[in-house]
């Protein structure tokens, strides 16, 4: 007797480490290290700093260009953390990078207490954040923001892709004070360049229009966002998209302004844990202000994550363009 | 306030900040008190004889740091502080009140000359490596002297901070230990062996001297060692001292984190350090 059994491809977890871009998406090379050399002519104070993940950070690319201005901390975040705090208490700017989980877990008392409650001119610029990495949970950071959110001033930026991290490593070096941005790394995903946007500190964007749904979206959920109001727009179902890069301090204005036209499904999506992150933070904000549509949250859920596949485990935990499409048409 | 002329002017300085800490302790009726005595002549020695610092100009770029990372010894730095002219002496009766620039644990918004916000024990020793760098970085030739408790060697953060500054040779970074042997739960050396110190240290690649912290002679001569050794380095003093140094009764008192001071205790005190200046000036 025959039997055949259905073949799946094959999906590996390594193949998905060096870069969240789908198939023959555009992309571009390193944008923040490249950005960084550029910042770098006009910025004599800016110094690069990493626990031994330069070369996964995009650092290195910087640390090339600039061998004198780069500092190599070895494997030890608290060290990386107090040390660019130390460094800034000199009047140097520095860039310090790592994975966002041992940046934000590993050395927290270190950005709380040295760089944040001095207000110091600090960058962490951490890779890897939410689920971006197949490895499990000691690499994904699926807290950072919560744990990032609870420091006072302490900016938080979560850019989309390579275009909103070319604008965002300028406009951080002009914010005078702590900035904690996720990062994107290798080959990044070029969206943005297709919409009328510039990343602007503070603001959020309304990248599309749409009648029945709002769509709150940062990092690369906005990539994902922008995907699902294509896939619903065949279905008849018009999404908005509001891009969020800049988690803390939140545009409270323009979030309120858009979430306050009439008969709109609100949906805040983000690649975070449910806890703590921009949905919760949405929803504060429009409770306090008496602003009560219909609200859904598409965010990854309050649990230990498993290791796979990128493609496989964003669609388990919801994040994918599919799954939410149609997980909003569910909620319609 | 007594002075004399014909006594080492350190011992003088040591004497003052000494008076000082206990002036702040009686208005709190509490405080770390113990640890202020023990390390006053180290402090003398810093800010007395080897800081390079404008007491009119805290800010000053070319300033040395002296970083206090044990923040709970704030009353021994805000002594010597007063001393070195950077805080008014009529300050220290607002020590530790509401507003005041002196809370009880040392923050660098508050207060002229704190260079950092200490306290959360373990980090002052890897800043002091990014403040040496950054200083390196612009050629500026200031030092940076890093002061901690023995109780801070139980710190993870504080061995990277070593390996790091023997790494990059950071010749400008002095670090501090006052070693007493009392941290909050007990001795030190029982609630987690540190010995033998000088080894590790020296292990982790910095010039190691280890000195009696009360001997004001000794204490000097390491300063100055530290200071001017040619070879490219970090060093480290390490300080044993007498938890309550220059009161008997403190010094004879069951040790604690905290050492207990009755109300009426403070003035007998200070009574006793007058006298003891005083017949050590006629000496």
């Amino acid at each position: 007797m025959n039997v055949t059994v259905e073949k799946k491809p094959r999906l590996t977890t390594s193949a998905m480490i060096a870069s969240i871009a789908a198939e023959g998406q555009r992309v571009k090379a390193a944008p923040f290290g490249h950005a960084l050399v550029e910042l770098a002519k006009e910025r004599p104070d800016l110094v690069g700093m990493s626990a031994d993940l330069s070369k996964y950070t995009d650092l290195h690319i910087f640390a090339q260009a600039h061998p004198e201005r780069f500092y190599q901390m070895g494997m030890a975040e608290q060290l990386l953390l107090a040390a660019a705090g130390g460094m800034a208490k000199t009047g140097l700017m520095p860039f310090a990078t790592s994975y966002a989980v041992f940046a934000t877990r590993r050395a927290y008392d270190f950005i709380h207490q040295v760089i944040c409650e001095e207000d110091l001119n600090v960058k962490i610029c951490a890779a890897l954040p939410g689920l971006t990495t197949g490895y499990g949970p000691s690499h994904q950071a699926t807290e950072d923001i919560a744990m990032m959110r609870g420091i006072p001033g302490l900016t938080i930026v979560d850019p989309c892709d390579a275009l909103d991290i070319e604008q965002a490593v300028p406009a951080i070096a002009a914010h005078q004070g702590p900035v904690y941005m996720r990062l994107l790394r290798g080959n990044v995903p070029l969206v943005l360049d297709e919409y009328d946007y510039q990343f602007e500190l503070g603001k959020a964007k309304r990248l599309r229009d749409g009648k029945d749904v709002l769509i709150i979206a940062s990092g690369i959920m906005t990539m994902r966002a922008l995907e699902t109001s294509d896939a619903l727009a065949k279905d008849q179902v018009e999404v908005a998209v509001l891009h969020v890069p800049t988690i803390k301090p939140l545009d409270e204005t323009t979030i309120l302004q858009e979430a306050s036209k009439s008969g709109r499904l609100v949906i805040v999506a983000e690649n975070h844990s449910v806890i703590g992150g921009l949905g919760e933070a949405v929803a504060s904000l429009l409770l306090r202000s008496s602003v009560t549509p219909a609200f859904r949250q598409i965010a990854l859920p309050d649990a230990f994550l498993d290791a796979g596949a990128l493609p496989t485990l964003h669609d388990r935990y919801g994040i994918s363009t599919s799954v939410m499409a149609s997980k909003i048409k569910s909620w319609l | 306030m007594h002075t004399a002329s014909n006594l080492n002017p350190l011992a003088e300085h040591a004497y003052h900040i000494r008076r000082y800490a206990l002036q702040m302790g009686e208005i709190q009726g509490q405080g770390y008190i113990g640890q202020a005595l023990g390390y006053a002549d180290v402090l003398a020695t810093a800010y007395c004889h080897a800081m390079q610092f404008k007491a009119a100009d805290p800010d000053w770029q070319q300033r040395d740091r002296f970083l206090l990372s044990h923040g709970h010894y704030a009353i021994a730095h805000y002594a010597a502080l007063i001393e070195a002219g950077i805080i008014p002496a009529e300050e220290l009766e607002t020590y530790g009140c509401d507003d005041s620039r002196l809370p009880m644990s040392g923050m660098a918004a508050y207060t002229p000359g704190m260079e950092i916000s200490g306290g959360s024990l373990g980090q002052g020793l890897a800043i002091g490596v990014g403040i040496a760098l950054g200083l390196r970085h612009q050629n500026n030739p200031a030092f940076v002297y890093n002061s901690m408790s023995d109780g801070e060697l139980d710190e993870g953060a504080t061995w990277e901070a070593a390996m790091s500054a023997a790494h990059y040779s950071l010749s400008n970074l002095i670090c501090l230990v006052d070693i007493n042997n009392q941290q909050a739960d007990g001795h030190s050396s029982k609630i987690l062996s540190f010995e033998p110190l000088a080894d590790k240290w020296q292990a982790f690649g910095w010039h190691v001297q280890r000195v009696n912290g009360n001997d004001l002679a000794a204490v000097k001569q390491a300063f100055d060692t530290a200071r001017h050794l040619e070879a490219a380095q970090p060093r480290v003093i390490l300080c044993d001292t007498l938890m309550g140094k220059g009161v008997p009764f403190l010094e004879q008192r069951d040790k604690n984190h905290f050492i207990r001071v009755d109300a009426a205790e403070w003035q007998q005190a200070i009574a006793i350090l007058d006298a003891a200046f005083n017949s050590g000036a006629q000496a």
